[in-house]
């Protein structure tokens, strides 16, 4: 995968040699090769990769751009005419020099057949049309008529194709071949049997992409039918994509089976926060609850696949226990607080503080642009920063060991020297012997890292904005309820230094507001902010101008697959 | 407009025609045959086709014949209906009933007797049937349940069972 977006990226496409190509009489001009989707070597370029780029659509269930190729749907079917040869093996030309082409008796699948020069593609022709038509027929002789109970309807290429290319009727009038329904293929995975069109994307997939050669075929004709190996279960962390691609319900996952019709759910663009690599994704909700994460096309950082862990990663976002009341104690006395009170009880605190007397713990789970305001208070208050690093394991594909979303940020802004996480116990130590009185933290439960009871009752302000309750929320002074990325809008920077955007799918519960809004109305309050500073989009001009690394950058810049800097 | 209002006789100042005429006419309606219906006690007999209240129906082995696809939900203008759909955990009570609504409320003070539901129903789960009278002391009580609705419905005597053969 990581190969074939290489090879893009160094611009070896742009000097491959071209040939002209007319698809439904528009001319392109399409090069030779492309790079294989897996091992990236360039191979012949195909009838459907030059439909593509003329334009036009043509139906297909097996090929998936990121796939190799199977070729065994038929649907792609197209008619088609190659320049015509002379007796003397030469190609042969008019009158005018321009090429006389002859149609092919015979049609040809688009996504296996190489392109030649001046070849000609009938993609809707009237035969094209007709075979489309009948090769539908065929596909659905033993589809069972499932589709109000099928999870995939509204977003099912057999559905779709159907309607737009299929026959009113079939002329089929024998009993269908029935096959295992609910089939459980693996902890994540159910598995239809009857509404598989045997495309194979799934083997192809997890055998090319996932490395793991968990699926196949077994029996013959009408009865075949996919499997895993007798005895496995198919459980690879990569196994949920393979529903993605699954042009009909056959695979469907077990965490969104049955929990919403699709075409209720509303899409919004994000990122997945549950590691460094920063994939793309689009968020499913319905009414301000997160039904599914999907991933979203960016071939510079995820190609069109992320990981079950990261996938499955919502669930707490809707917890009932998060936290939606702000407090604030002033001398064990619990205050009426609202947003606004709390902030002015923030400022007044930090102007009152003597400089070098506070600490700040920002997290790598926390947005640029909010890492950027943290560092701009921690400047005026000459405050110690740290931030606290969360390793576990990765993989070769997408998993990246760090597991913060944002760690790149964090360094990006000045708030960590050196591994993230080295200069804590300096701060505890600090905080220890008198010298930091007021400790502010984001998102990190301290008492889980050496900031014990003894430690904590030495602060004399103790500032806590966390999203659901732990030990450090408890002890807190003042505490701001915070929100998860996917309520709030802002910019991560992977652990490659792609910056990217992420968009607000439902809204945060009770009072929590995101935490850039309360840093930019305590930061008001205590310092300089210029005054074109309003939203999030703003905030990200001021930061670019102010960050060495984001010189000349603008938020629309970044559009929906995001910008690499350097480091 | 000008109105031209003739002047009235004395005979017809005294009002006494306008009672008398009005007399009679009472006077012959009181020996014809009664038009008035004793609602509640008497009812019409509903025309075929009458929309009344959207009720679920179950099959003739009874079994809910909604499978929740929520299309209408999807298609309900006034989105009076609400369905919960069942979620991943498989509920042994079902049998081979693959999916069913975990909840399915109607509005009726929000339904607006369009049908759209009954006409885009593919399980034919939905019917508009011929109740009309529907009361309560309170809009929770207008909400109705799937148990509700069920009961209702009663049972459906047609071809399109869905579960018979899975």
């Amino acid at each position: 995968m990581s190969k074939a977006a290489d090879a893009t990226k160094n611009g070896e496409a742009a000097q491959v040699e071209t040939v002209p190509v007319k698809v439904d009489g528009i001319l392109v001009n399409v090069p030779k090769t492309s790079p294989d989707p897996v091992t990236g070597k360039p191979i012949p370029t195909t009838m459907i990769q030059a439909c593509s780029m003329a334009k036009v659509d043509v139906p297909h269930y097996c090929y998936h751009p990121k796939l190799p190729v199977a070729g065994n749907c038929r649907m792609c079917l197209v008619e088609y005419g190659m320049q015509a040869m002379g007796p003397d093996r030469k190609p042969v030309v008019d009158d005018n020099g321009d090429p006389v082409v002859r149609k092919m008796p015979r049609p040809a699948i688009a996504c296996a057949t190489p392109i030649a020069p001046n070849m000609e593609i009938y993609a809707s022709s009237p035969g094209t049309i007709e075979m489309r038509k009948d090769v539908l027929e065929f596909l659905l002789i033993n589809h069972p008529l499932d589709c109000p109970i099928c999870d995939q309807a509204g977003e099912c290429k057999l559905q779709e194709y159907s309607v737009e290319h299929g026959g009113a009727n079939s002329l089929f009038r024998e009993q269908k071949v029935h096959k295992p329904k609910q089939v459980d293929l693996g902890p994540r995975i159910m598995l239809d049997d009857e509404r598989c069109i045997l495309c194979s994307r799934c083997i192809r997939f997890t055998r090319d992409i996932a490395g793991d050669d968990a699926l196949g075929f077994v029996n013959r004709g009408s009865y075949n039918t996919l499997t895993t190996y007798p005895g496995k279960s198919f459980d690879n962390n990569y196994t949920l994509n393979t529903v993605d691609i699954c042009p009909v319900g056959a695979l469907t996952s077990k965490d969104f089976r049955f929990q919403m019709r699709v075409w209720f759910l509303k899409e919004t663009k994000s990122l997945c926060a549950s590691c460094g690599t920063g994939c793309n994704i689009v968020v499913g909700s319905r009414e301000g609850s997160i039904k599914r994460f999907e991933p979203r096309e960016n071939d510079g950082v995820n190609s069109s696949w992320m990981c079950d862990e990261g996938r499955l990663n919502y669930k707490w976002v809707g917890r009932e226990d998060r936290l939606k009341d702000i407090v604030i104690y002033d001398n064990g006395e619990s205050l009426e607080a609202d947003w606004d009170k709390a902030v002015s009880h923030i400022s007044e605190i930090l102007r009152s503080v003597d400089k070098g007397s506070t600490a700040i713990i920002a997290s790598a789970r926390q947005t640029n642009e909010e890492l950027f305001l943290i560092s701009q208070i921690a400047n005026l208050l000459d405050s110690f920063t740290e931030s606290i690093p969360r390793i576990g394991e990765g993989d070769s594909l997408l998993v990246n060991t760090d597991k913060n979303p944002n760690t790149s940020g964090v360094k990006m802004m000045g708030l960590s020297s050196g591994e993230l996480g080295s200069n804590l116990n300096k701060i505890l130590e600090k905080v220890r012997s008198g010298e930091v009185k007021t400790l502010i933290s984001f998102g990190e439960d301290l008492t889980r890292h050496g900031f014990d009871d003894e430690a904590l009752e030495k602060l004399d302000h103790l500032i806590v904005s966390d999203i659901l309750p732990n030990g450090l929320t408890e002890k807190a002074d003042v505490l701001i309820p915070g929100c998860a990325h996917v309520e709030k809008k802002g910019t991560f920077t992977n652990v490659k230094g792609r910056i990217q955007r992420f968009y607000p799918a439902t809204p945060a519960p009770g009072a929590a507001k995101p935490e850039w809004e309360t840093l930019l109305a305590v930061l008001k309050q205590i310092g300089n902010v210029p005054e074109s500073v309003k939203g999030v989009e703003s905030l990200f001009q001021w930061m670019a101008q102010e960050t060495s690394e984001l010189e000349g950058l603008t938020w629309s810049e970044l559009g929906d697959q995001g910008v690499t800097v350097e480091l | 407009m000008i109105v031209n209002r003739s002047k009235l006789s004395f005979w017809e100042r005294t009002y006494l025609p306008a009672i008398i005429n009005g007399f009679k006419v009472t006077l012959r309606h009181f020996f014809k045959k009664k038009v008035t219906m004793q609602y509640p006690e008497e009812k019409w007999t509903l025309p075929e086709g009458y929309r009344g209240a959207p009720l679920l129906v179950k099959d003739p082995e009874d079994r809910t014949k909604c499978v929740s696809c929520q299309l209408c939900e999807f298609v309900c203008p006034p989105k009076a209906i609400r369905i919960t759909p069942p979620g991943p955990e498989v509920n042994p009570e079902l049998g081979n009933v693959e999916k069913a609504p975990q909840e399915f409320e109607i509005n009726m003070l929000r339904c607006i007797f369009c049908g759209y539901c009954q006409e885009v129903c593919p399980e034919e789960a939905i019917f508009l049937k011929s109740d009309y009278s529907l009361t309560g002391e309170s809009r929770e009580e207008m909400v109705y349940n799937k148990e509700k609705l069920l009961e209702m419905g009663g049972i459906h005597q047609d071809q399109i069972w869905k579960w018979k053969n899975k």
